[in-house]
């Protein structure tokens, strides 16, 4: 090979360079950032509406579920499993504990790349206290 | 004890019936389903309407208590301009809302009254058969519904309504709203809205949001189909007209004179 020295030193210039990113994320600890949604600390906003590995995976059908049950049907009252009843309301029942989207919703949605609609119209009780 | 055949298939047999025991009991022990909250029965058998004094609507002809009422806890937002106006309650001149009792001996300062004007609930509703999407259909109790999370934005609806009772989102709606209210969601930018006769207050067992703002009680609402409610105390036996009943919208808006 011609210039073997040379080709062969600049590949691996320009493999590391490529792969820097890479290099860069695990040096810096980023790769292995998992995000942490902040959960509300008062005693009584403890229990959920449904337990935490239902709610994890469902979430979405759940506030899909609840927003057909109160726009479509006019049933408003949520019959959770531990038996207790709920309003179906994301502004006055999940948010009323969860007063921050953005330290709650955000940190899984912004890991995932997943985005929603929800705040175009609901507001959430932080927001407007900013001002 | 000699192990033959028939005391093998005993054993197995009752191994086999004590491996259910614990699936059994946990298809028995369930939790029922949820119940059905009792309004979703209920809902058909009331017909929500409205009753408009106009006589009493005209003490204080300045008056917007009701208008400013509903925007206020509806989030409707405050655009400035007439050509992107949001409204679901709104005046027009009575020459105007009314040009088929208008006469020509009708006294001048009549012709321009304010008269009250909302989404009519109609019973055969026009931008219902329009939207395309469903986004818009009538309840059971004869409210017609709008689901913001399904509005494309055609305005086939706001084509379709005879009485303007439509209003466009242009353009983000939020920092045109003064205070916002967080029990009531705002709207985005390409949806139609409209009044809901207030079906988030009624689920409460509370009266419509502009009928309780009125001071001079010149609203009622109730249930058209109870003979013996406010509303059809009102409507006994007086002069009523309603937003051209000639469409055949069958409104549920009385104006009683």
């Amino acid at each position: 090979m011609y210039d073997g020295k040379k080709i062969i030193l600049g590949l691996i210039i320009f493999l590391g360079l490529i792969t820097y990113p890479i290099w860069h994320n695990t040096v810096s600890g980023k790769a292995r950032y998992v995000p942490k949604p902040e959960l509300p600390t008062d005693k009584d906003k403890k229990e959920c509406v449904e337990p935490k590995a239902f709610i994890r995976v469902n979430h979405k059908t759940l506030l899909e579920d609840w927003k057909t049950s109160v726009v479509r049907d006019g049933v408003r009252t949520y019959q959770a499993s531990n038996k207790k009843k709920y309003t179906m309301s994301l502004n006055r029942t999940c948010m009323n504990c969860h007063t921050d989207k953005t330290k709650f919703c955000d940190q899984c949605h912004n890991y995932m790349g997943v985005t929603n609609k929800c705040w175009d119209c609901h507001i959430y009780p932080k927001e407007l206290k900013k001002g | 004890m000699e192990f033959n055949r028939r005391a093998f298939i005993k054993i197995a047999g009752l191994s086999i019936l004590g491996l259910s025991v614990k699936p059994g009991w946990q298809v028995f022990s369930k939790i029922d389903t949820p119940e059905p909250s009792p309004d979703a029965e209920t809902l058909a058998q009331r017909k929500w309407g409205m009753g408009i004094y106009l006589q009493k609507c005209w003490k204080d002809e300045g008056c917007r208590v009701c208008i400013d009422a509903c925007h206020r806890i509806h989030n409707v937002p405050n655009l400035g301009t007439l050509k992107e106006e949001i409204k679901w309650v709104w005046t027009e001149p009575y020459e105007k809302v009314f040009p088929e009792h208008e006469f020509e001996v009708t006294e001048e300062d009549y012709r321009h009254k304010p008269v009250l004007l909302l989404c009519n609930q109609c019973d055969d509703p026009p931008c219902v058969r329009y939207c395309p999407t469903r986004a818009t259909w009538k309840r059971e109790d004869g409210i017609v519904m709008m689901d913001f999370h399904r509005c494309i934005g055609c305005r086939y609806c706001m084509a379709g309504c005879p009485y303007g009772s439509r209003s466009f989102n242009w353009r983000d709606p939020r920092p045109f709203i003064k205070n916002v209210n967080l029990e009531f969601p705002t709207r985005t930018r390409g949806v139609v809205e409209k009044c809901n006769f207030c079906v988030e207050r009624l689920a409460q067992n509370k009266i419509p949001a502009c009928v309780e703002a009125c001071k001079e009680k010149a609203l009622v609402f109730g249930d058209l189909k109870d003979p013996r409610s406010e509303i059809r105390e009102a409507l006994k036996f007086k002069t009523l007209y309603q937003r051209q009943p000639e469409l055949g919208t069958k409104p549920k808006v009385y104006y009683i004179l």
